[in-house]
């Protein structure tokens, strides 16, 4: 198929959620998947070579036209004002669920060190975490991971490209400064 | 010391509980994390808690947990080291945990301003069209407003059930075996096939009291635990089920 990319980007703009490349192998029955991948690389390059005001951004698992950060004071002049960012509190819970996922709320609040019912009911309105079953300990606690929304929302082609947490120094660094306590 | 107390009290805000006070403190201090000064802390934390104290008392609570856990931190480092510690144990620095909490929670702060800098969605970037939201609200565009179910709506639903079923049904014995989570799982099933569905649908032919009960139970477990949405086009309208989540 000649016009193979052409096609793709068409089916790109006209999904509503990121397009999966399954789906397009799927419509794109004759077309081999290494072609279709070669296809949105090319698009994703030509996109960013062109400068121009979208990019082709790979989410959820998905592709989707995103128009570029830089470009967002225009566009929020076109959107309005309204603006639902998260709370310090909200952020924090979200970014606890994201890495330990699946986790149940006593180990969020053993991090946190306070209460996280409230913000973890916000975050399952925004439908950034999801409920994923329950726990089988005592008590049956409800364990939370994130959805492909917040993928959507977060830039993130999958949980894997979550920037890597800081590691703090292990263990046996650790006994060496108890050693030097114990000397002085 | 009056200036001080002023000093802090601007900063009460920012704290999000205890770990966050501690941080705080140590970063104020300029002090090695891996090497706390207990009593040093101990000190300023007990100062702010004071301050804490006069101005939210709910709040106190869990700093209050946080102030015992650094003054028996602080009263263990004050016994004397054995020479020759005899096991693992007794080798362990009192502070160990609390400074692994602490490293821990930074992290996590640390990741939450990292994810936060991200270009996110509807504020620096932007996609065609609205972003789809929850299935419920999109299919309020075309048909009736939905409005969301409450807990009496469902019991009236219920009753109005109940009353509907022929008075001779009610007498057979049913020796049909039921469960709440086998009907929460047909439940699913059926939401994960049919997107959303009424009450009366799911309960079908099979309209013995038994089954109702069992139904509306199961309705409202997986209300409680968020699996699903009730809604309802007006009142005593014909009740509708949404799966909450988008798996």
């Amino acid at each position: 198929m000649e016009n193979c990319k052409a096609v793709i980007e068409a089916l790109i703009l006209a999904s509503e959620a990121p397009l999966a490349l399954e789906k397009i192998c799927a419509i794109l029955e004759e077309v081999e998947k290494t072609e279709v991948k070669k296809s949105v690389e090319q698009l994703i390059a030509e996109y960013n070579e062109r400068q121009s005001g979208i990019y082709l951004a790979e989410i959820a698992g998905g592709f989707q036209f995103r128009t570029r950060p830089e470009l967002s004071l225009w566009v929020k002049k076109l959107k309005g004002t309204k603006q639902a960012s998260l709370s310090p509190a909200a952020l924090e819970t979200l970014a606890i669920v994201a890495y330990r996922q699946p986790i149940v709320k006593s180990e969020v609040e053993s991090i946190r060190g306070v209460d996280v019912s409230a913000p973890l009911k916000g975050l399952l309105d925004k439908n950034l975490i999801r409920i994923v079953g329950r726990k089988d300990v005592p008590g049956k606690p409800i364990i939370y991971g994130t959805t492909k929304k917040f993928l959507e929302v977060f830039n993130l082609k999958n949980l894997s490209e979550l920037p890597t947490l800081r590691e703090f120094k292990e263990l046996n660094e650790q006994t060496e400064a108890i050693q030097d306590f114990s000397n002085s | 010391m009056a200036d001080e107390t002023t000093d802090y009290a601007i900063k009460l805000d920012i704290f999000e509980g205890p770990l966050d006070l501690l941080l705080y403190l140590i970063k104020k201090n300029e002090i090695d994390i891996y090497n706390i000064p207990i009593a040093l802390v101990t000190e300023q934390y007990l100062q702010y808690l004071k301050i804490i104290k006069s101005l939210n008392l709910d709040l106190a609570g869990e700093y209050l947990v946080m102030a015992s856990t650094l003054i028996h931190i602080k009263s263990r480092m004050l016994l004397p080291v054995p020479d020759e510690p005899s096991d693992e144990e007794t080798e362990e620095d009192p502070r160990a945990e609390l400074v692994r909490q602490l490293l821990e929670h930074q992290a996590f702060k640390e990741a939450a301003t990292a994810l936060e800098m991200r270009p996110l969605l509807e504020r620096d970037v932007f996609t065609r069209a609205a972003q789809i939201s929850d299935k419920a609200e999109n299919l309020s565009d075309n048909d009736d407003d939905l409005i969301e179910v409450n807990i009496f709506e469902l019991i009236e639903a219920f009753h109005r059930l109940v009353s509907r079923i022929d008075k001779k049904e009610l007498m057979e014995i049913d020796l049909e075996k039921l469960s709440i989570t086998d009907i929460i799982n047909d439940i699913m099933e059926r939401l994960s096939r049919d997107k959303n569905i009424t009450f009366e649908e799911l309960l079908g032919e099979k309209r013995d009291r038994r089954r109702i009960v069992y139904t509306f139970l199961a309705i409202l477990e997986l209300i409680k635990m968020r699996m699903i949405k009730a809604y309802q086009t007006a009142a005593f309208g014909v009740i509708r089920i949404f799966p909450a989540v988008e798996s």
